[in-house]
């Protein structure tokens, strides 16, 4: 079935519905991970090293363990040591033994918030007293935060044996940087000789936290059998499942994940950090355990994504066809390999068609805390960069910048820098519409400017699973595997009342856990809508089907002579003979006597995710006095293919273009010289309140993406890429400075008027 | 350390208490109480999720000491619907689907409803500013606006419920 071609036929999908989960979420009723308490649940916390990076030389825990209502006290001790092993889970490519020692540091802290032991006791306070109970000796070492001293010849070392992968000849002695990759085509320096113009600069961004305001929970419960029950917070029961399991030496048929409401996650709650921990202690004490993160602690003990320099070089004829790229992009991974260098490097000239372009990178440890998932990983990075110098690149041809954009846009036939030959994309479409708007023809003041930026993001597919309940009444029960975020249940049951004919408000979607539901990927990389909403329609069209048969069976006609239409069987024609419609819930009324219940579970690995392209339109006005930025107006325009739900579409666009904007004006991890994380709180670090931002409009263009039923690309990633170039051109067009450095705060402003005036 | 009794009222009605001295009133709410509506995000007074109203004005609920609410009248998430009737600023949020997550969405609407207490016809701007204690990392506050300027539309009697 091909619902694409006929959007004038969809009936739910494109409607704006109250979503099924709302009325708990306006009522306090939802259960967030922390909202749950069993019987005798005891207070689980965990012990953080004060240190950037030091030897482990002894801990004593037998203080704490004496203390009166102390029911656990754990170190790496009482985890099993496990090898290496490379593993795909979560976000991106992973390393069991990395996920253990970034849970419980064994031999080594490598950065400040690395957990060293973990107590679960009946109170609050007797857990405060048994962590500062518990005697850990160190053996400091020097450390090392930022990317390039992480690189130089006599940095400290993270790990002896780290000897970089992917360069020839392999070096032979141990570094910091774990590896380089390098995409591209053609000669790019060729390319350079070929040019009119070539614009050059180094940029660098900060270190940035997904800042989800739900810090992460969970309770966990084992019995003395084994058998093992997790509620958590993240975005993917079955990723909690497998990294325990692996980590814990355990089957992963005795764990049951049930996944809570999640509050906010955006990539940093697709790897584990409190759970094993959680189940450790819970089978020492034969009791529930819950370990609720503090806002410190999530700065400081949960990733962040990478901060990093970016090196760009762009080359061009006079008429604006670029003829050569370059990038080289470093990127901080934290304190175990695995910041997203490789995309950030795939997406850096995706938006263009380009005969000859190279991204290459590093990635690259330091004593910081390992880096997590955060929309769209890497691509944000190097596309400030890139999307800056096409200012400049623009600046310097005299062109406008739309048009140097559509010039050299990437569209259906183009060979992508990273490698894939593009489908049917939007690009050249959003390119036209943001030119369109009126936004971008609108009057400025003076000290204001805008300015224009681009992003791509591939959007995934992959495993995903889902279920269709047809009830004795009529009613369908959706179950999937994909917690829900940003409102994807409403999307799941749209979808299947669209496939099934009948009312949204009869469908009830739920989502599964770990043993109701088959393996679901994270709801991550934009693939919820994607893939769980391709598995969901596929469930769908499989229960239609046998509606058809059951309605067959009851008027004694072959299936092939039934239709579907509007929620009810009819006869295929003429011939199929005179029945009155068969509505869906006379069918269900009567299954158990046509062959019992009517279901359908579709497990897949979903291929063709549609890539999308987004341009973002903002105008600032700059005080040149304070250096402060103010974000007058906002226009964000995104190919999303098609929108299900679009209110919900909007709201991923507002709100990525937002975490964007504070991406490039206030938010930054900053250390003291020890080390110390010096800004871990919502004071300190400054992410976008109301009062920052004037409303952000949404321009969703629809190109439809051909592989899925209902025409989804992802669009959850795309809206955090351009922000940071866009407001660094408008400020650009404001003041005539050129910002290289991230976040775009007042002090870095005010130095550049500074260094302007001389 | 011996607990204190604490007699208040919660969302209209009487309850009472034991807490530590140094027990939060988000404490009491979540552990004590179990109105797990309000929400910790910081337990330091900078993102909002723990909004209450203490005998009206709004407060950050992880800053107040549960002792404090002796005598007092607290109004929590879970008392801003009557029965099974949303108030107005709940049904707005949900029709202009301002919330993604939801986590900021009891003590934002908490918040709101003091606002459109105190002032029933906010410009766009007090709005914002009003809501500048409540962080939503989902949104980026714009359907938020919108629910809170019709909702306060609507209690003005200006539109059609
Ligand atoms: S939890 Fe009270 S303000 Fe954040
Ligand atoms: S909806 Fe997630 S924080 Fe506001």
């Amino acid at each position: 079935m091909n619902f694409v071609a006929n959007k004038s036929d969809l009936k739910v999908v494109g409607t704006r519905p109250v979503r099924p989960d709302g009325m708990d979420k306006v009522t306090g009723k939802a259960q967030f991970g922390a909202d749950l308490t069993l019987a005798g649940t005891l207070v689980g916390k965990i012990k953080r090293s004060p240190h950037a990076h030091a030897r482990i030389v002894a801990i004593d825990t037998s203080k704490a363990l004496a203390i009166p209502g102390v029911k656990s006290v754990i170190t790496a001790a009482d985890i099993p040591d496990i090898p290496s092993e490379e593993a795909f889970v979560g976000e991106g490519p992973t390393n069991f033994r990395d996920q253990s020692l970034n849970c419980i540091a064994r031999d080594k802290v490598l950065y400040e918030g690395h957990a060293v032991a973990a107590v679960a006791a009946t109170s609050s306070a007797i857990a405060d007293a048994a962590l500062a109970a518990i005697e850990v000796t160190y053996e400091v070492l020097p450390h090392v935060i930022d990317v390039e001293a992480a690189m130089a010849e006599d940095a400290p070392i993270l790990f002896e044996g780290m000897i970089t992968q992917g360069v020839d000849p392999k070096p032979t002695k141990a570094s910091n940087i774990v590896k380089k990759v390098a995409f591209g085509h053609g000669d790019w320096q060729a390319g350079m000789a070929e040019a009119d113009v070539v614009v050059e600069g180094k940029y660098d961004t900060a270190a940035v936290h997904q800042a989800y305001i739900e810090p992460h929970a969970c309770i966990a419960s084992v019995n003395p059998d084994g058998q093992t029950t997790i509620f958590a917070s993240s975005q993917g029961q079955f990723m909690i499942r497998q990294y325990t399991a692996k980590i814990l030496g355990m089957d992963i048929a005795d764990i049951r994940v049930t996944p809570a409401e999640i509050g906010g996650g955006f990539g940093g709650k697709t790897i584990v950090y409190i759970e094993p921990l959680a189940v450790a202690m819970s089978r020492q004490a034969g009791r529930p355990v819950k370990i609720v993160m503090t806002r410190d602690e999530v700065f400081r003990a949960s990733g962040p994504t990478s901060g990093g320099t970016i090196e760009v070089k762009i080359g061009a004829k006079k008429d604006g066809t670029i003829t050569g790229a370059y990038a080289m992009v470093k990127l901080q991974a934290g304190a175990f390999p695995g910041s997203p260098v490789a995309p950030a490097c795939m997406c850096a000239f995706a938006m263009y068609d380009l005969k000859n372009v190279m991204a290459e990178g590093y990635d690259v440890v330091s004593n910081r805390a390992k880096v997590a998932a955060y929309r769209a990983p890497g691509a944000p990075i190097s596309t400030f960069a890139v999307e800056s110098v096409m200012d400049e690149l623009a600046i310097k041809l005299g062109m406008d910048p739309i048009d140097l954009r559509m010039k050299n846009a990437a569209k259906q036939g183009t060979k992508a820098s990273y490698g894939p030959v593009f489908p049917v994309i939007g690009f050249e479409e959003v390119l036209e519409a943001a030119k369109a708007h009126p936004h971008w023809t609108a009057p400025l003041g003076p000290n204001q400017g805008r300015g224009v930026a681009t992003g791509f993001w591939f959007n995934i597919g992959g495993e995903s699973s889902a279920s269709v309940f047809v009830n004795e009444d009529g009613s369908v029960s959706v179950v999937s595997g994909s917690p829900d975020i940003g409102g994807s249940r409403a999307s799941m049951a749209m979808m299947a009342a669209e496939v099934l004919g009948i009312p949204y408000e009869k469908v009830r979607p739920i989502i599964g856990d770990t043993a109701q539901i088959g393996i679901t990927g994270v709801t991550g990389g934009s693939r919820v809508t994607f893939a769980t909403g391709m598995a969901t329609t596929q469930a769908a069209e499989r229960a239609v089907d046998e509606l058809k048969k059951r309605a067959a069976m009851i008027w004694d006609i072959s299936p092939d002579a039934v239709d579907w239409k509007d929620g009810e069987a009819v006869p295929a024609g003429a011939n199929a003979g005179g029945f009155d419609p068969l509505p869906l819930a006379a069918i269900a009324l009567k299954a158990a006597k046509t062959g019992g219940p009517i279901n359908a579970e579709v497990s897949i690995n979903a291929q063709g995710a549609g890539a999308a392209f987004g341009a973002h339109i903002a105008d600032v006005e700059v005080d040149p006095e304070t250096g402060f930025v103010k974000i007058l107006r906002y226009t964000a325009v995104q190919d999303v293919g098609r929108a299900i739900h679009p209110s919900y579409v909007e709201g991923q666009i507002q709100g990525g273009a937002t975490q964007g904007i504070g991406w490039a004006l206030n938010e930054e991890y900053i250390y003291d010289k020890n080390g110390r994380m010096d800004n871990a709180g919502f004071l300190d670090y400054r992410v976008p309140v109301a009062s920052d931002l004037p409303m952000i409009e949404a321009v969703l263009v629809e190109v439809p993406n051909p592989r899925h039923p209902f025409g989804v690309r992802g669009v959850g990633e795309v809206p955090i890429i351009p922000p940071m170039a866009a407001i660094g051109n408008a400020i650009k067009a404001a003041t005539g400075m050129r910002l290289v450095s991230l976040p775009m705060s007042p002090p870095k402003v005010r130095a550049a008027f500074d260094a302007a005036k001389g | 350390m011996s607990k204190i009794h604490v007699t208040t009222t919660v969302n209209g009605e009487p309850a009472e208490f034991l807490c530590e001295p140094q027990e939060s009133m988000l404490d009491v709410l979540r552990d004590t109480l179990k109105l797990t509506g309000s929400k910790e995000g910081c337990g330091s007074g900078d993102c909002g999720a723990c909004s209450i109203t203490l005998d009206g004005r709004l407060v950050c609920s992880c800053l107040m000491l549960g002792v404090e609410a002796e005598g007092h009248s607290i109004g929590t998430i879970e008392g801003v619907a009557r029965g099974d009737e949303l108030h107005p600023i709940q049904r707005k949020f949900l029709e202009h689907a301002a919330l993604q997550c939801g986590f900021c969405t009891p003590g934002l609407i908490v918040a709101v409803k003091a606002l459109l207490e105190k002032n029933p016809n906010p410009t766009e701007t007090e709005a914002r500013f009003w809501i500048a204690g409540n962080l939503c990392r989902c949104t980026g506050y714009d359907k938020i606006l919108r629910a809170i300027m019709d909702a306060a539309a609507e209690l003005r009697g200006e539109v059609a419920a």
